[in-house]
């Protein structure tokens, strides 16, 4: 008796499982991102379920979880079953790849652009009327000036910060590693506080009002001009500055798990296409297609020159060698 | 059948017997004890001993010689200190005042002891810097007299005398309750002035309470991250605490660092929790020999 109701359980469960393999109507994702992609994202994955439903007639929901960077990166290796990640920095994807085999070495050449399809970059934000003069790098160096920006160390949008002040400084006449060093150690001088994510950067300068500038993700600062009202802040656009480019990527080992390798690289690819494009725009992300980057141009920062992590840098790993490690240079700046 | 034997056993001459309990299962209860202990505690904590081990000794010990290391340590274990014994004058205050007076919205003050325990840190750590930033009500009052509170040391001591009153007040409480007033009364009748009876009655009874508190918002605050990292600042030698040096190794991905720090912090945690036990014990004994 009881033989026979198990087996007929068993049975039951064949049949329902092999039911919904053959409808497989619904399947869910796991976009794991940082901050200040919240308000992208929750647009863009409604426009993508759309197109996904309109093309296959399945329906698919993402879901987002957001975080700092490398925060994210520790939890996908520590377990969190992400589809895809949209991170700050290739470095943090690079984690995955290398000791938790999560994803291949050769991630960022999956897709086009490197794996990004937009960029942004580092601008200034500054109080309204711009009372400390600020216009340029050099002018975040003077006596008098207070600068607020997170710590490299722990956050991925200060690397940024960073690298960018470094490389204006490489680029003036007669620099070098040894005047780069010296300038953003005068920059560091000028920083009261070291905030651990660009987000609590971003409350010291806004809500404390702490700081005459705030180095920060250009779509940060142009939300925070947008939400807390244009008549508090402006942005300033230095003459150099460093694309800053985010990238995604699907996490092998978690896809093929769940079977959702299909609608997950679409979710990334439809990031490229001009609708994917266009959300990028309007939530102040610098769109990869020209058409798209030429109809939104007014509403970014102009900024002359603007150089790349591969040209400067040599690449993400090299950076976060040379310069954030422990005994990099900013150890130094400190005087470790 | 069972229970003639059993009262046979009693009856048996048996001197280097532990003592007859009343009550049966202590090998149950024990047995439960250490699985529990080992489960939530040993055993989370031996992992970072071990993933420690990965670094091999001379890199263990150039991690946690490091100047910042030992700067941010210092800074923890000497903050917390100066915050536990704020906490134990002023929660010895409050406790008191709640155990022998009664004054209206008495029950209210009691609940608002516990505040600290209830909210979440992160939350306490927002609040508190609103207050003091610069900007903010106490902060611009304490800055007209030149003193720095949020983004100082200052800041990290105000956030972890917060989050440990509770531990002073609510060790003290019971222990005021059951202290007789008439104690009090007696040392009066026998002609001890009032800071005769407080500091020779009084407060040695309350020692091992007062040393159990201490230890408790002590460790508290060691251990405390989510409010220290709004108000502190953040300064690499100034004003960085230990937790977040862990977590800034975590965010390199150098989880044998993380963890070096993480064993010295519970080496010299254990090493302080042993010699405040070892003190209570003292004033166990010499309270209890008076």
């Amino acid at each position: 008796m009881i033989e026979h109701n198990g087996r007929r359980f068993a049975l039951t469960l064949i049949v329902i499982l092999m039911g919904s393999a053959a409808h497989a109507a619904a399947s869910t994702l796991l976009n794991v991102s940082y901050d200040p992609t919240r308000e992208l994202y929750e647009d863009y994955n409604k426009a993508f379920a759309a197109y996904w439903k309109g093309k296959t007639g399945d329906t698919v929901r993402v879901n987002q979880s957001h975080g700092g960077s490398g925060k994210q990166a520790r939890s996908v290796i520590d377990g969190l079953e992400a589809d895809v990640v949209t991170l700050a920095l290739a470095y943090d994807i690079d984690a995955l790849a290398i000791p938790g085999g999560l994803i291949p070495a050769n991630w960022q050449t999956r897709l086009p652009d490197n794996s990004t399809p937009y960029t942004s970059t580092i601008v200034f934000l500054v109080r309204k009327g711009n009372p400390k003069n600020i216009h340029d790098w050099s002018d975040l160096v003077r006596p008098g000036v207070s600068v607020i920006t997170p710590s490299p160390k722990t956050s991925g949008g200060a690397r940024w910060n960073y690298l960018a002040a470094w490389a204006w400084a490489l680029k003036q006449p007669g620099g070098n590693d040894v005047t780069a060093e010296a300038f953003v150690k005068k920059l560091y001088h000028n920083v009261p506080v070291l905030d651990s994510g660009a987000r609590g950067a971003t409350v010291t300068f806004v809500e404390r009002g702490i700081g005459d500038a705030l180095l920060a993700w250009e779509n940060e600062a142009y939300l925070a001009v947008k939400e807390l009202g244009p008549a508090k802040f402006d942005i300033v656009a230095p003459s150099l500055s460093i694309v800053a480019e985010p990238p995604v990527s699907i996490v092998d080992q978690n896809v093929d798990q769940h079977g959702t390798r299909k609608v997950a690289e679409e979710y990334l690819k439809y990031l490229y296409s001009k609708q994917g494009q266009e959300i990028a725009a309007k939530h102040f992300y610098r769109p990869r297609d020209p058409a798209v980057a030429a109809r939104y141009a007014t509403q970014f920062a102009n900024i002359p020159q603007l150089v790349t992590i591969d040209a400067v840098f040599g690449g993400w790993a090299r950076a976060q060698a040379t310069h954030f490690a422990d005994h990099g240079t900013f150890d130094r700046i400190y005087g470790q | 059948m069972a229970t003639p034997v059993a009262a046979v056993e009693l009856k048996r001459p048996t001197p280097l017997r532990l003592p007859q309990r009343v009550l049966p299962g202590f090998g149950l209860t024990l047995g439960y004890t250490m699985v529990y202990l080992s489960l939530l505690v040993l055993i989370p904590l031996s992992a970072v001993f071990i993933r420690s081990l990965g670094l091999g000794w001379g890199h263990f010990w150039d991690v946690v010689t490091a100047p910042r290391v030992i700067a941010s340590l210092r800074l923890s274990f000497g903050a917390s200190l100066i915050a536990a014994l704020i906490n134990v004058i002023f929660g010895l205050n409050v406790a008191w005042v709640l155990v022998r007076y009664t004054f209206p919205f008495k029950r209210l003050v009691d609940a608002i002891v516990d505040l600290p325990f209830a909210l979440p840190t992160a939350v306490a750590g927002i609040a508190l810097t609103a207050l003091y930033a610069p900007n903010g009500w106490l902060g611009i009052w304490l800055l007209s007299f030149g003193i720095k509170v949020a983004f100082t040391p200052l800041g990290i001591v105000v956030a972890l005398t917060f989050i440990g009153l509770p531990f002073v007040v609510r060790t003290l409480q019971p222990v005021l309750e059951d202290l007789d007033k008439e104690v009090e009364q007696a040392a009066a009748t026998l002609g001890a002035s009032a800071v005769q009876a407080f500091a020779r009655v009084v407060l040695p009874a309350l020692w091992p309470a007062l040393l159990t508190g201490f230890a408790l918002s002590f460790a508290r605050a060691v251990g405390e991250y989510g409010s220290v990292i709004f108000i502190a600042g953040n300064m690499p030698m100034k004003s960085e605490i230990a937790p977040l040096l862990i977590v800034t190794k975590l965010e390199q991905y150098d989880y044998a660092g993380a963890t070096a720090i993480a064993v010295v912090m519970l080496v010299l945690s254990f090493a302080l929790m042993l010699g405040i036990n070892a003190l209570q014990h003292w004033a166990l004994v010499r309270h209890g020999e008076r």
